[in-house]
């Protein structure tokens, strides 16, 4: 078993853990914790793959931003409050059972597929540089980058003019 | 050629008549109302007569003169053309109707001069008499069926023409609904036709049937269908029930529509396809048998009848029996000829009779009257006329086609001896009752009171037509007289071509029936028509009712009461208009409340749509649980999308692969 | 670098997303439904990092880029609607924000 086989596992079940923590846990901050979780463990898988500056966004926007955010917002809210999971019946009899269904199968299938599985084997791969990403970025990809940016300015305003309560 | 050209002429006139008065007469003054109306049939009339001016000078293959509008329907091979023709027969029949239509304009003038509507009458009967026109001169059964409807149609308005009194509508749908039963059967019998000849005009007809011979059968059959329609219409047994009621409408009407015109289509239309009704034995024994049934059966019910336009009605039933006798034994030009003098002498009878109640001020009851020969002088000669004309007294028109009909049922070559005397006996109660009528009315003492009915004669408008008329009734059988009295025979003769054209036998044998009866000599054959069974009844009935009416007023009632039986169902009309309402109104009445009603109707198409909305209903109100704002609940209906969607991807992507 | 084959992810990957779902559709606190949304989202980001991998391409690290940034707008605007609605109901429940029942 080489490093990055034993490093994926390892990773892929903290993964899967932290997901079911995440169901199973009582309190919302715990739930978040579970989430920060499965997000430090992606931002690992990640540079497995090739990723680092994906990693390093993973971590730095997500686990570090938008997870303090829930956070926030659940001590805001005073979320610690016992809750229940109480199911709808469509829940119970249709969501869990075809939740498995499609989670399991496609996990096989994919497992199991040659298409993506022969790629993977090829020896030589370079990592992705922040470089060649950047270039991407901003030359193919510059509108979608720009309208980005104004997306992130009307989101704030919407969370400002959502939030304030009426003076 | 002005009018053989432009035939159309004679039929635009009447309807334009119709039209002004219809749309724009509501707040004319009466004297512009006549105008038009009069104004329009008189103008038709005057075209008639140009017609058959121009007529006499056509060359024999010429006739029948055709003209050809337009075409109406084609879906090949079905074609019906718009187009009139003119032959011989239409040439009387037109002169008929435009003549004596024209009269009883006149008359109504006179007769509803205080009604209300008056401008909506003279609508009505103007289009009437276009209808009637188009029947006449159709060339083709779709033509004339548009004729024969609208004049049932227009009989329908003017049955009801005083719309508010229940008992003339109810009289108007009868009428309207007895003539569709037949005019059903008529219906067949075109489709029957156009399925044989793969046509449906009259000369295709004729000329295809001389060529190739159709199954006798089928011509029995069609010509039995055809006779439908004209029992209906001309209200044979058992059709005839609507007549009697129809007498609710305005004299004029009565006169006009059923005495003189529309009553005869069915005669025109047995007469018109003569060649048809020859060649099916069967058939015209049928024609023969109804007539001659009818003939006798309703004058004996116009025996005890008190109100005196029912007597006329049951009369005109009786009378038309006679002309379908004719038709049924092969002569159908005596049967045209009856029908002519019939137009002329029941016109008359009806108009007098209008004339009558118009001066005793609506009393229609016979009962009620008595005495008025000495007040009412014109109305009264001419209503004697009327009567021996009808009796068939000799010298009068109705002697003439009256024995000539009987004749032919008793020597003619379809000649049955049963028949005869049902004719004959009819003939003698048509005398009895005929005269009772004359003699209830005009004579003896008055049997109202004096002081409150004011007789008066009528105003020229009425009785210049009952004078014209009664000329007519006399001499209109001269000119035509047969041979049997030593006559010219000018009728028949100018209608041979019609009923020979397309005879079964060769022509020359029909020919030969014409000429026979010329073995005897003018004189000799006068004295044997003279004193013929037909003239011996008409007298006898005439001396009955002088017995019975003018030298022993009080017999009538101990007659009646020692055969009260007989006398109640005679005077309850045989019960027959009960016996139809049991055994076929009140069950189609039943069926449809309750089968048509309440199960197709309410059930079945009221359930569907309503099921629908219901259902439609259901399914929302259960898709409206899906909208529980429960996010969970979405979220899996989602996941249930998801996952069909993606099974179904995959399921294309793994066959498409594969 | 990796010898891992590429549907190992995959298969990772969609074990996440089943689990997000599941979370999802369980889950009675509004704002763990949030959370499970963005465990959704991340699963599907390392299926894209895993394609981009394969295919030796650059397009699906950007694509997880804009996902990232579209997820933190969502994730702002959304908790401060979840902070409206808490107040207006005086509740995390998702069950008692039925707006949008009939």
């Amino acid at each position: 078993m080489t490093i990055p086989f034993l490093l994926f596992f390892v990773c892929g079940a903290l993964a899967v853990v932290g997901a079911i923590l995440l169901i199973a846990a009582r309190e919302p901050v715990h739930s978040a914790l579970a989430l920060i979780l499965v997000m430090v463990a992606l931002a690992v898988l990640y540079l497995l793959l090739g990723a680092p500056f994906i990693a390093a966004v993973q971590i730095i926007v997500y686990a570090g931003a938008i997870m303090v955010l829930f956070v926030f917002v659940i001590m805001l809210l005073n979320a610690g409050v016992e809750e229940r999971t109480d199911f709808s019946s469509i829940a119970k009899y249709v969501g869990l059972p075809l939740g498995f269904v499609l989670m399991l199968w496609a996990a096989h299938w994919l497992w199991h597929s040659e298409a993506a599985g022969a790629v993977g084997t090829t020896a030589t791969i370079a990592a992705a540089s922040s470089r060649d990403l950047s270039v991407e970025l901003f030359r193919q990809y510059l509108f979608p980058f720009e309208a980005t940016s104004i997306l992130i300015l009307i989101a704030i305003l919407g969370a400002l003019v959502l939030a304030k309560r009426e003076e | 050629m002005l009018i053989l050209d432009h035939l159309w002429i004679i039929l635009a006139l009447p309807l334009a008549g119709a039209a002004i008065n219809g749309l724009l007469g509501k707040h004319w003054p009466q004297s512009r109302v006549n105008a038009v109306a009069i104004g329009s049939v008189t103008l038709a009339f005057v075209a008639v007569v140009e017609l058959v001016r121009e007529f006499s000078q056509l060359a024999p293959e010429q006739i029948p003169f055709v003209g050809n509008y337009f075409t109406w329907m084609l879906a090949s091979p079905f074609r019906v053309d718009f187009a009139l023709a003119v032959d011989q027969l239409t040439v009387v029949m037109l002169l008929t109707v435009s003549f004596v239509g024209m009269l009883i304009h006149i008359y109504s003038t006179g007769y509803m001069a205080h009604e209300g509507g008056y401008y909506r009458f003279f609508c009505y009967l103007n289009l009437f008499m276009f209808f009637m026109l188009t029947l006449v001169m159709a060339t083709n059964l779709i033509v004339m069926f548009v004729g024969w409807e609208g004049v049932g149609l227009c009989s329908y308005l003017l049955i009801g023409f005083w719309f508010l009194k229940k008992s003339a509508t109810d009289a108007g749908k009868k009428a309207f609904i007895t003539t569709r039963i037949g005019d059903f059967g008529f219906t067949v019998g075109v489709l029957l036709v156009f399925a044989t000849f793969q046509s449906i005009d009259f000369g295709t007809i004729f000329k295809s049937l001389a060529a190739n011979p159709v199954s006798e059968t089928t011509l029995t059959v069609i010509c039995i269908l055809l006779f439908t329609g004209a029992v209906g219409k001309s209200a044979q047994l058992p059709l005839y029930v609507w007549l009697p009621d129809a007498m609710e409408g305005p004299t004029p009407v009565s006169a006009l529509i059923h005495a003189a015109t529309m009553v005869t289509a069915g005669v025109y239309m047995v007469a018109r396809m003569n060649p048809l009704f020859s060649r099916a034995p069967v058939a015209m024994l049928v024609v023969a048998i109804v007539g001659a049934v009818t003939a006798f059966y309703s004058a004996t019910i116009g025996l005890v009848q008190t109100d005196i336009k029912k007597v006329l009605a049951y009369s005109t039933v009786s009378q038309l029996g006679y002309m379908f006798l004719a038709c049924g034994v092969g002569s159908y030009a005596t049967g045209i000829f009856h029908l002519m003098t019939h137009a002329f002498f029941k016109g008359l009878l009806f108009l007098a009779a209008g004339s009558v109640i118009h001066a005793m001020g609506g009393e229609q009851d016979m009962m009620k009257m008595g005495g008025l020969a000495k007040k009412i002088p014109a109305t009264y000669w001419t209503m004697l006329i009327a009567t021996l004309a009808i009796a068939g007294i000799p010298g009068f028109a109705g002697f003439f086609s009256k024995d000539e009909i009987l004749e032919a049922a008793h020597s003619g070559p379809n000649a049955n001896l049963i028949l005869w005397l049902l004719g004959v006996a009819g003939a003698g109660l048509t005398s009895f009752y005929m005269f009772r009528l004359v003699f209830l009315t005009f004579f003896g003492a008055p049997r109202y009171d004096e002081h409150h009915v004011h007789v008066h004669e009528s105003p020229k408008n009425m009785t210049i037509p009952l004078m014209i008329l009664a000329f007519f009734s006399i001499f209109g059988g001269w000119f035509a007289a047969p041979h049997l009295v030593g006559g010219t025979d000018y009728f028949e003769h100018f209608l041979h071509p019609v009923f020979s054209a397309y005879a079964p036998q060769p022509a020359e044998q029909a020919a030969a029936l014409a000429e026979n009866p010329a073995a005897e000599g003018p004189a000799l054959g006068l004295l044997h028509a003279v004193t013929g069974w037909p003239v011996i009844v008409a007298v006898l009935g005439l001396l009955v009712a002088w017995w019975l009416y003018i030298k022993n007023p009080e017999a009538p009632k101990r007659l009646a009461k020692s055969v009260h039986g007989l006398y109640a169902l005679l005077l309850n009309k045989y019960y027959v208009d009960e016996i139809y309402a049991a055994l076929i109104v009140r069950p189609l009445l039943w069926i449809s409340t309750n089968v048509l009603w309440h199960g197709v109707d309410q059930g079945l198409i009221d359930g569907i749509v309503n099921g629908s909305a219901h259902i439609a209903r259901l399914t929302g109100s259960r898709l409206r649980e899906l909208q529980s704002g429960n996010t969970r609940s979405y979220a899996a209906w989602v996941l249930v999308g998801v996952v069909g969607f993606t099974v179904l991807l995959l399921a294309l992507f793994v066959t498409g692969v594969h | 670098m990796s010898v891992i084959p590429v549907s190992y992810y995959l298969a990772l990957s969609a074990v996440l997303f089943g689990l997000g779902v599941i979370a999802f559709v369980f889950k009675r606190n509004v704002i763990t439904v949030f959370m499970s949304i963005e465990l959704m989202l991340n699963a599907v980001n390392l299926a894209f990092v895993a394609f981009a991998r394969a295919h030796n391409q650059l397009d699906g690290l950007v694509f997880v880029f804009f996902v990232i940034v579209v997820a933190a707008a969502e994730a702002a605007v959304g908790l401060a609607l979840v902070i409206m609605l808490a107040q207006n109901r005086q509740s995390l429940s998702v069950e008692r924000m039925d707006h949008l029942k009939l």
